[in-house]
Formats: structure tokens, C-alpha cells, sequence
């Protein structure tokens, strides 16, 4: 499976669905319209700042609040190829995997990496490397299903593509 | 090893004898919910799907409810993307304006929602059915799009923590107070992934508009849900709302428990959530600085009952809201709005000088109705206070129960009824 590699834009605990994609937004269901406010209320300057392949860390609980899928959309249209933090609120858990857009719960990674560091994640290893500091740190890999939905890039495209719903093998 | 309540439901709607929290399972549902916010992304990923139509007409509810009636021509769109899917599919329990509510009031109302369910909603507060004894819980708009096109979602089994609930509230204490309680005390990541079960001899002396509110917001302390047992009130409700037969689960005896709290409901007190988070909970004995108001809100899916408007009538009758403070009441349904009229609740409102709105989601997730200017403060009986939610980066949420909102409405400052004169 494919890898991320980026420069961090880093956050604290509890970074919530509504500063990740305020509601005032909500009128638009539209990937990048979403993308133009991704982190507004929490980082300004976030849209003009992020570049492709960026990676997001953060620590507790990341995603909470809503369980607007616009805020994992919004993230990934913004061209973000993965998000670490040590732990993520259940649903946007949920959304990421589903919408493939690459999470990592790793407390240490978390904790360690500061922004700006350039970092690479290897999915199927659930390895994060940070280059800038020359670290590793062994992340939480995914469960076979859902690693084939991340492959698939989503849920959609992996039902479509297997004969059961999902297959929990 | 004995299996928690939501372990049960869950183990019979995969088909499995036997669950453990961490086991991967696919359940069928028995309800699949949407709104106007969430529904259109569900809708155009369902449309991608190589699916003929929705797995059963019946069991799909969509209620548009966060920006209706309309707030602006893309909410619009929105809505009208949800309607016309419901007419070509033909569900049963699509909510026009007029017949809608905010989603997590009417669909018990309608007796959409009963014990023993596997229920999933694109919304967060979709586990406010768990005060029924269904195991329900939030998803994004893709896991509703697959719900409604296969009847099936996956799941982690949840690990759970008990809330031994005892005694009995004292007066102008409700729901709100509670669950602001449990949430100061575990962190708005003190249950997440997990079940919060809810047990004790304490449930007997809650009414069920206390129990949805409390299950309501399990969601704030990052919970997969909140579940109540099913004791005669809530079979009762079911009975009085539901020609659908409902089925209780008890947890086993020997249900194992990641933590256990004891929770005396006569010692708790109102309680108050600060910015920016439901976690920063205070007493109202605690406070001890007069916080200025400039706008009450009454109302949403965790406090826009028919009690919830009962106890803000009781403090408002015969008193003004202040000079210069707002005062927004929402109820969450036409139900809850006519029963409120046919008591005199709302022309109390309107004497005390608040407004009445019809039923939507509007201020609670900052859409419309009640937006909040730089540096305005809201007293609240929604579920969050985060940054920005009503309105303006810099305005602030204050969490709280319809009583003491509606005390401060008259005060213009943060109060109990108990402090009014």
C-alpha cells in the first residue's frame, strides 16, 4: 500500500469537526469549496500554507464533535495525505477510513513530532518516520478490511468492488 | 464472559451467540437516519454505489431539520436533493416542514425507535435512543449511504463503563445537570470508543425526556453510546409512541466493566459548561463572578423537550427577560410546539418577552436563527460550546440546563431559578 510523506502542521487535543470545517460551510456539500475553509477556526492561514502530501498531527481525541463527514472531505481536498494524532473521536475514525483518507492513532509520534518536521508514513506497516529529526515510531496498523477500503480509496469503491458488504476477514 | 447490554444487542443483530468488546462485527439495522446536512453527501455516494434503490423503504428516516425552513438557496438545494430522493425511493419516513422536528426528539415521538434496535444516523446525537434501551450511534454520510443501500454497517464492539446511578435529583437538578456532571468528571474523551451504560435504582426517579438528554450528549464525552435499561417509564413511552414491538436486553451479571462510577443524583447540583469545552464544568455554587449574557438559547435535540419547556415556563411565568438579552425557544417538535401552546407555555415565553421559533437545529451548530457577534456570550441548553459553534472565533457557549437558562435569561447574567427573587 502507498505512502505519505509531508510537512506537519502540528495541533493540540480535542481539535473539533467545527473548527475543522465550520458549519457556517455546511450550505455546500462540494469537496473544494469545503477544502477553502479547512481549518479556519483553529489555523487561519491554514488553506494558503498547506501543499499536497502535507500531514496533520495532533494529540487527544482529534475530530470530535460533529459527525459531519465534510470535516475528513475537507482535509483530504486540501490535499493532506494523512493525519496522526494519538487518539481520534470514533466517528471521524469512522469518515476517514471510509472517504480513504489515511489516520494513525500513535501517542509517541504525537507527542514528539512538531511542525514543520518532514515526516513519512508506510501504511502497511504503520510506520512514521520523522526525517527532519530522524526518528521512527511504530504507528497502529490497520486491520486487513480496512486497509482494503484505504486501498480502494473508500468505502463506496470497495463494495463496489467485493460481492459481500464488507468483507471482515 | 458475560456480555454488557450494547454487547447483547449487538451480538443479535450479527447473528453471534457470543461478542467481545474489539471483535469486529457486521450487524443489520433497523433503522438508518439522516438530515439535511449529512443526507446529500450520503445521497450522491449512494449513487455511486452499483445498487438498486434502498434495502427497505420503511426503515430509512430523513429529516431535514438542521437548516429548514430554508436558510438560504444552497440549504435549499440541499433539502430539495433529500426530498426528491425520498419521493423516488418512496421512504416511508421522510419529515416535510410542517411534520418535522429535530430529528433525535421525533423519531421516538414517532415511534421510529425502540429497545432492542441496531439503529445508525448520520448525526452524532444519534445516540440519544439509547434512553429507549436501542443500542444507536453516529456515522458519517458514507456509512449512511451504505446502510441504506445493503441494511448492514460494521462495528468494533465497545468495552463499556457503568454509571451507577442513585438517589434522587433535588429541585431545578434535570438531565442536563447530570450528564454536564458525568462529562466534567471523565473528559470529553473519558468514554471514547466505549458504551456508557447506565444502571441504578436512581434511573426510577428520571423522567424520559432526563434520560434522552442524558443519552443524548454521551457523544460529548466521545462515547459510541449511552443506554438505559428498560424499566416500565420507558416501556410505557414505547407503548404510548410505538405499534413496533420492542425487545429488552439486560447486561449479564457478570458483564465486565472497563470502569465503574456511582453517581449520587441528590448531591449534584445545577451545573454549568464553560468555554470552549463540555468538560470545563462548574457548579452553580462555584461560580462566583457575575458572567454577563447577551442571549438564551432554549431548545435542540437535547433540551427542547416538552419538560425542558415545561421547567424554562416555570421560571419565566410572571418575570421579564432582561433588558437587552435574547431569548430564543425552540421546540423540537410540532408535537412539543402544540402541547406547549395548548398548556400556555408559549404565551408565557412570549410575556417574558422571548421568542418562539418553529422547530429546527438553527443557533445550536451556528447554521441561522441566533448567530453570535464577536465577543457576545450565549447561555445555552445545547450539547457543545467549542470554538466558533454558534457564531463568531471569538463568542463563547455556556452549557447549561433550561432552568438555569432560563434564569439567566432574567437575570442577564449566569443564574439559578433558585437565585431569583
Amino acid at each position: 500500500m502507498k505512502a505519505a510523506k509531508g510537512t506537519v502542521f502540528k495541533y493540540g487535543d480535542n481539535v473539533d469537526t467545527d473548527v475543522i470545517i465550520p458549519a457556517r460551510y455546511l450550505n455546500s456539500s462540494d469537496p473544494a469549496e469545503l477544502a477553502q475553509h479547512c481549518m479556519e477556526d483553529i489555523d487561519k492561514g491554514f488553506i494558503d500554507k498547506v501543499q499536497k502530501g502535507d500531514i496533520i498531527v495532533a494529540t487527544k481525541n482529534f475530530g470530535c464533535g460533529s459527525s459531519r463527514e465534510h470535516a475528513p472531505i475537507a482535509i483530504k481536498a486540501a490535499g493532506v495525505s494523512c493525519v496522526i494524532a494519538e487518539t481520534f473521536a470514533r466517528i471521524f475514525y469512522r469518515n476517514a477510513i471510509n472517504i480513504g483518507l489515511p489516520i494513525v492513532e500513535c501517542p509517541e509520534a504525537a507527542a514528539a513530532i512538531e511542525a514543520g518536521d518532514e515526516v513519512e508514513v508506510d501504511f502497511d506497516s504503520g510506520i512514521i518516520t520523522d526525517v527532519t529529526k530522524g526518528t521512527t515510531y511504530q504507528g497502529q496498523a490497520f486491520p486487513a478490511f480496512m486497509q482494503k477500503i484505504i486501498a480502494a480509496e473508500g468505502l463506496v469503491n470497495y463494495i463496489n468492488t467485493t460481492q459481500s458488504h464488507v468483507d471482515l476477514g | 464472559m458475560g456480555m454488557t447490554m450494547t454487547q447483547k444487542i449487538l451480538a443479535a443483530h450479527a447473528g453471534l451467540e457470543q461478542v467481545e468488546a474489539g471483535q469486529l462485527i457486521e450487524a443489520d439495522l433497523d433503522l438508518v437516519l439522516g438530515n439535511d446536512i449529512t443526507s446529500p453527501v450520503a445521497i450522491k455516494e449512494m449513487e455511486k454505489m452499483k445498487v438498486d434503490g434502498v434495502f427497505d423503504k420503511d426503515k430509512i428516516a430523513l429529516v431535514p431539520d438542521h437548516f429548514v425552513p430554508n436558510k438560504d438557496i444552497k440549504s435549499a438545494e440541499h433539502c430539495k436533493c433529500v426530498r426528491e430522493f425520498a419521493r423516488k425511493n418512496e421512504i416511508t419516513n421522510y419529515f416535510e416542514v410542517g411534520q418535522m422536528g429535530i430529528e433525535h426528539a421525533l423519531l421516538p415521538e414517532q415511534g421510529l425507535t425502540v429497545a432492542g434496535d441496531v439503529i445508525i444516523g448520520a448525526d452524532s446525537h444519534t445516540c440519544t435512543y439509547g434512553a429507549l434501551g436501542a443500542f444507536s450511534t453516529g456515522v458519517g454520510s458514507t456509512d449512511m449511504a451504505a446502510g441504506m443501500a445493503t441494511g448492514k454497517a460494521w462495528f468494533k464492539v465497545p468495552s463499556a463503563i457503568r454509571f451507577n446511578l442513585t438517589g434522587k435529583p433535588s429541585e431545578w437538578v434535570s438531565g442536563k445537570d447530570v450528564i454536564l456532571h458525568i462529562i466534567g468528571m471523565i473528559g470529553v474523551d473519558g468514554a471514547l470508543y466505549k458504551s456508557m451504560e447506565f444502571t441504578g435504582d436512581g434511573i426510577a426517579n428520571l423522567t424520559m425526556d432526563d434520560r434522552f438528554t442524558i443519552a443524548n450528549m454521551a457523544i460529548e464525552a466521545g462515547g459510541k453510546n449511552g443506554i438505559f435499561p428498560v424499566d416500565e417509564l420507558a416501556a410505557a413511552y414505547m407503548r404510548e409512541h410505538s405499534t413496533r414491538e420492542y425487545k429488552i436486553y439486560e447486561a449479564d451479571a457478570d458483564a465486565v466493566y472497563d470502569e465503574e462510577y456511582t453517581i449520587d443524583l441528590s448531591a449534584l447540583r445545577p451545573t454549568v459548561a464553560f468555554p470552549h469545552l463540555p468538560e470545563n464544568t462548574k457548579t452553580i455554587d462555584e461560580i462566583k463572578d457575575d458572567i454577563a449574557v447577551d442571549q438564551v438559547v432554549i431548545g435542540s435535540c437535547t433540551n427542547g423537550r416538552l419538560d425542558d419547556l415545561r421547567i424554562a415556563a416555570k421560571v419565566l411565568k410572571g418575570r421579564h427577560v432582561a433588558q437587552g438579552m435574547r431569548c430564543i425557544v425552540i421546540p423540537a417538535t410540532q408535537a412539543i410546539y402544540l402541547q406547549a401552546m395548548e398548556e400556555g407555555l408559549l404565551k408565557t415565553f412570549i410575556e417574558a418577552g422571548a421568542i418562539v421559533s418553529t422547530p429546527t437545529c438553527g443557533p445550536c451548530l451556528g447554521g441561522y436563527m441566533g448567530i453570535l457577534a464577536e465577543g457576545e456570550r450565549c447561555v445555552s441548553t445545547t450539547n457543545r460550546n467549542f470554538v466558533g459553534r454558534m457564531g463568531h472565533v471569538n463568542s463563547e457557549i455556556y452549557l447549561a440546563s433550561p432552568a438555569v437558562a432560563a434564569a439567566s435569561a432574567v437575570t442577564g447574567k449566569i443564574s439559578c431559578p433558585c437565585q431569583l427573587p
